[in-house]
């Protein structure tokens, strides 16, 4: 692989660009590899470049049925926070927040991560209390975050209505190091590093069934052939339950959609990620100028990519009180993913009962902040069997009730 | 957007005039149960992808529970029917068939 560098630029600018090679291969699969990944969205493709970067284990397949990066990895806000209220999920997407600050670096490949802070309102007395609690259990888990009063908020968000006349603005919480990056760029650059490793990124591969013998997986069926493998790890969000029927196991999970909504591109307006939890709404603006805005979940199950429209309808009639300069804008495009909701809103990165398959899953509505940290926590379980940051997100944890409850301090915008 | 028709009442309305409930026929075990048939019955869901049987409620409306059976990948909707009832009548089963041909969900098919 050529390094990507200033001197690459200037070189290829002599030459009228004919010298830049393809990000990745695109192989025919093997017969067999060490560990298949189902899902080349950025979890899967996190998962697998930690599984080689980390523990050397490079004979892997990530095997994707559509194209790289087109699911939720495609479709989200791209919002990096990690001020969670509960231990374990503070730790793991703490470790993906710090992971993202060097991850250009790590990948020779520029992720444009904007580290332009985070801002949660507060617009009820409950969300006071919440935030205020969240701030210091933040302090304890060694995450800096402050809470802040309504003249703080407007200093650094001056497009922002205080006084809205249902929803006043009253303070919120303040992660300065949380931002945004570019998030086909995760996926890219993760594609483009685990190619060099030698693994094979198969795209336009769907699984068709996991085979198993005596308990234990030994390969899986996709439409280019039968793959075995001694190790399967299933990254792929949303069909997380077709996957587990596949292998004959459920999962304590339901498949709902997420939207998100971009105006037309403005100059300049806010160089902060708002969310608003109350009114089930956040807003950040792109590098191209666009507001970018999501809101809430679907009520119902659905596989289709595609949110209701009273829910968008919503989401930005509440956001207008707070915001009133985005009544004046048009909405360019909408669009609409497919979330995997747990029961507390939290992960799993798990062990199942098919011995040697893992599932990465639940991310809900909240997955593309914890990419690098996500990946760097299931190879570990896969290579040892066993990681700190995965022990409290097993998918057996609802039988015990030791939940790790952030439905509570995620709110909606999660 | 989702058009349902309201068993109770009879009224056919679009989706913001109801409630999603989610998934139907979950069996609440009783006294004695074990910790898998608890977890069965609050966490476990079978998040088909296809066809679904789910409860909704007519909130906007004559505020009572009702079944629907719909499809996860088209958003079609098959029918509604009671909530009294452990399973869907013969009449749904059959429009769900004439539709997608084969179908099961959990013991229905």
């Amino acid at each position: 692989m050529k390094r990507y560098s200033a001197f690459a630029i200037a070189r290829e600018a002599l030459r009228h660009h004919t010298g830049w090679e393809r990000a990745w291969r695109s192989p025919e699969p093997k017969a067999k590899y060490d560990v298949i990944i189902v899902g080349a969205g950025g979890h899967g493709l996190a998962t697998a470049y930690y599984l080689g970067k980390n523990f050397g284990i490079t004979n892997v397949a990530v095997i994707e049925k559509g194209w790289l990066g087109g699911g939720n990895t495609g479709r989200n806000t791209t919002i990096i926070r990690s001020n969670y209220l509960q231990d374990p999920s503070a730790a793991i997407y703490e470790k993906s927040r710090s992971l993202y600050e060097t991850l250009s670096q790590d990948l020779n490949y520029n992720i444009m991560f904007s580290p332009r802070g985070v801002l949660m309102l507060a617009q009820t007395q409950h969300e006071i209390r919440g935030y205020k609690r969240t701030a210091h259990a933040n302090a304890l888990q060694g995450v800096p975050t402050e809470w802040i009063g309504p003249g703080k908020v407007k200093e650094i968000c001056p497009i922002i209505e205080l006084n809205g006349p249902r929803y006043p603005v009253l303070g919120g919480l303040w992660q300065a190091r949380g931002g945004t990056a570019r998030h086909d760029a995760v996926a890219w650059g993760y594609a483009r590093a685990c190619s060099d490793m030698g693994m094979d990124i198969i795209q336009k591969c769907e699984v068709t069934n996991v085979r198993t013998e005596r308990g234990k997986v030994v390969g899986v069926d996709t439409t280019k052939g039968a793959i075995d493998c001694d190790k399967l790890g299933g990254v792929v969000a949303g069909h997380s339950s077709v996957l587990a029927e596949m292998a004959g196991f459920r999962l304590p999970m339901e498949s709902v959609a997420l939207q998100a909504l971009v105006s037309e591109p403005i100059k300049p307006a806010m160089d902060i990620v708002v969310m608003a939890n109350t009114v089930h709404g956040y807003l950040s603006q792109s590098d191209k100028g666009e507001m970018v805005i999501g809101g809430g979940t679907d009520a119902y199950n659905n596989y289709t990519q595609r949110g209701s429209f009273h829910h968008a309808e919503e989401t930005v009639r509440a956001l207008i009180e707070t915001f009133p300069m985005l009544s004046r804008l048009k909405m360019l495009r909408q669009w609409g993913g497919i979330v995997d909701v747990t029961g507390d809103r939290s992960p799993m990165l798990t062990k199942t009962p098919v011995e040697g398959m893992f599932m990465n899953c639940g991310w809900g509505t909240g997955g593309f902040k914890a990419i690098p940290g996500s990946g760097w926590a299931m190879a570990e379980l896969m290579a040892k069997g066993e990681s700190p940051l995965t022990d409290e997100f097993s998918m057996w944890r609802f039988k015990e009730g030791k939940f790790i409850d952030e439905s509570v301090a995620a709110g909606v915008a999660h | 957007m989702l058009i349902l028709d309201c068993p109770c009442c009879g009224v056919s309305g679009e989706e913001t005039e109801f409630h999603a409930g989610g998934e139907a026929h979950l069996k609440r075990h009783s006294v004695g149960s074990t910790d898998d048939q608890f977890e069965e019955y609050l966490f476990m869901r079978e998040n088909p992808h296809g066809v679904h049987l789910e409860r909704w409620r007519h909130n906007n409306g004559c505020g009572k529970w009702f079944h629907a059976a719909r499809c996860t990948t088209t958003l079609e909707v098959f029918g509604t029917y009671s909530a009294q009832t452990y399973e869907p009548p013969q009449e749904i089963k059959d429009a769900i068939s004439a539709r997608r041909p084969g179908w099961s969900w959990r013991n229905f098919s």
